[in-house]
């Protein structure tokens, strides 16, 4: 007789009265596949943990996106946030579907012109840009986004030296009604600040003013917020236009959309209340039209969307290590990805999921990484199927910002894997091993006898 | 063994468990519900370990393991006693 495969012996207590929180919502299905590929061959072939990106989610997500707002403004410009995943691979998808590249450091620039990204289709933003930085921008036509007066005058300096004019805009800050209101990057709108800027680069004559820019925030949970900045950017560009009969190429309204993800201590899950890509880009569209530009005057936005076009092509697969019952009495799950590799976790409740089949028994849930740490938890409270030693969890929603911010600390990066639209399976990022941090390391000889 | 079930601790096939002394319910698992109804009989801890054993794809240890930690939420929701420990 063939044995019953086995689930830990469970006892829940049943709560009367109101559904807990996430207690109404129910999801079911274990996350046996990804893309129609196995989990479990997945880490057979490259290992535990595991990051997976899909690209056709990216496509899928960023069509989204493309058709919300192409069908409400003329004319719409995604440039790919690096920061937020810059895995060629990643990037070169963005490109191939008609991304820019937005930049933030000679790193991301030269990374963005390896990847084929024509010099006038990147955004060079961000306060750090070294002399040498401008230098390569300004002779590849880039787009010049200046965070600061000290910027700005080397900018002069520059293009004087070099004899050519430089495309540039100013990154503008202001308040749309938002906390925490940023005002670190830029020049401050209600102040003065931007004016001022403005000012100096036309009287400079060595530069050529084509855009606004501005980025309110991250993970911004209001549309409306987007109607301010675009109106108020739209408001400068017309008054730059009035004052010194110069029409303005585009406005950049930056990154900030949320992704499908729930924000940690939500009541709700984000998908139910983030607003989406036509909640933004409404809010958007209908600022621009009613700003007073004639239909042939409207200015080219661009969009640096980052978190929103990745996060949900991303999953991290992990594996049980071991179940250990808290002196509180309740259960934890330790896993071998840590919030090392999962930097997200500390904003984010993940979803996570079993990539086995499951009963509908469950238990309240603390999810920890490998490290010996108290911080390493990646899900503080999830009601979850028994997991056992060797099962497999999927944590979903982690394409961005964990691939480009993960530490090595205690535990090597694991490996990415990128699968193909057409369903091939293709390593896009090896795991890291002892080799890969003793090729940086230089033992001094008096110690390596 | 000294885990004693409460007295009239009502089990049903499905897994519900009602205890009449607080008017509290549970649910339980297959597994659990094994076990509980060999704990009724005064079964011991490798009797209910070679019950898994014999009826799930489990390896004794993890059995025995998974047991105690069942047997320690029982008598964290005062479902059992323990006598003479
Ligand atoms: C200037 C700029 N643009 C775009 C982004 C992308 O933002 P998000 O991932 O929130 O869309 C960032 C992120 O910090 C940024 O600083």
């Amino acid at each position: 007789m063939s044995k019953k495969s086995y689930e830990r012996p469970l006892i829940r207590k049943l709560e009367t009265g109101m559904p807990g929180k996430f207690g109404l919502r129910n999801d079911l299905t274990p996350a046996t596949h990804i893309d129609n590929i196995p989990v479990a061959e997945l880490v057979e072939n490259f290992g535990s943990p595991l990051f997976v990106i899909s690209e056709q989610t990216i496509v899928q997500t960023f069509n989204k996106a493309k058709r919300a707002f192409t069908t409400r403004y003329p004319r719409v410009q995604f440039a790919w946030s690096y920061k937020t995943n810059y895995m060629d691979a990643v990037c070169r998808i963005f490109h191939r579907e008609g991304s820019w590249a937005e930049v933030v450091s000679g790193f991301e620039y030269e990374k963005a012109l390896r990847n084929g990204v024509d010099g006038k289709k990147i955004i060079f933003n961000g306060p750090e840009k070294s002399r040498e930085d401008l230098t390569k921008a300004i002779r590849n036509d880039s787009l010049i986004h200046i965070d600061h007066l000290d910027e700005l005058y080397e900018l002069v300096e520059l293009s004087g030296e070099l004899g050519i004019k430089p495309r540039v805009a100013i990154r503008v800050n202001m308040d749309t009604g938002i906390y925490p209101q940023w005002d670190r990057f830029g020049f401050n709108l209600e102040n003065g600040q931007a004016w001022d800027a403005i000012n100096k680069i036309v009287h400079s004559g060595k530069m050529e003013l084509t855009g606004l820019h501005c980025h309110i925030g991250t993970f911004i949970l209001s549309a409306g917020a987007y109607g301010i900045a675009a109106s108020k950017l739209a408001l400068l560009a017309i008054d730059i236009r009035n004052k010194f009969n110069i029409n303005l190429k585009y406005l950049d309204l930056g990154g900030g959309f949320a992704s499908r993800n729930t924000l940690k201590g939500s009541y709700l899950p984000g998908p139910d209340i983030n607003p989406g890509f036509e909640d933004y880009a409404e809010a958007i569209s209908s600022s621009l039209h009613n700003s007073g530009f004639s239909t042939e005057e409207l200015p080219l936005l661009i969009l640096e969307t980052g978190r929103a076009l990745i996060d949900e092509a991303g999953y991290m697969i992990s594996t049980v290590i071991g179940n250990k019952r808290l002196a509180s009495g309740s259960r934890s799950t330790i896993i071998d990805a840590g919030v090392n590799l999962l930097f997200t976790s500390f904003w984010y409740d993940h979803k996570v999921m079993p990539a086995q089949p499951f009963s509908l028994y469950r238990e309240e849930t603390l999810i920890c990484g490998p490290l010996c740490m108290n911080i390493d938890i990646i899900r503080n409270s999830v009601s979850l199927p028994m997991l056992k030693k060797g099962d497999r969890l999927v944590i979903f929603n982690t394409g961005a910002y964990n691939m480009t911010q993960w530490m090595q600390f205690i535990t090597m990066r694991p490996a990415i894997v990128l699968i193909s639209s057409e369903g091939t399976v293709n390593l896009i990022r090896r795991k890291e091993d002892n080799d890969t941090l003793a090729n940086q390391e230089v033992v001094p000889a008096y110690l390596s006898k | 063994m000294n885990d004693k079930l409460i007295k009239d601790i009502a089990i049903s096939e499905s897994g519900l468990i009602f205890n009449p002394v607080t008017g509290e319910s549970y649910s339980v698992n297959p597994q659990g519900i094994g076990i509980l109804n060999k704990l009724r009989e005064g079964s011991s801890l490798s009797e209910i370990k070679e019950l898994l054993v014999s009826e799930y794809e489990v390896e004794p240890e993890t059995a025995e393991r998974d047991t105690l930690d069942f047997l320690n939420l029982l008598r964290q929701f005062k479902l059992t006693t323990t006598h003479g420990s």
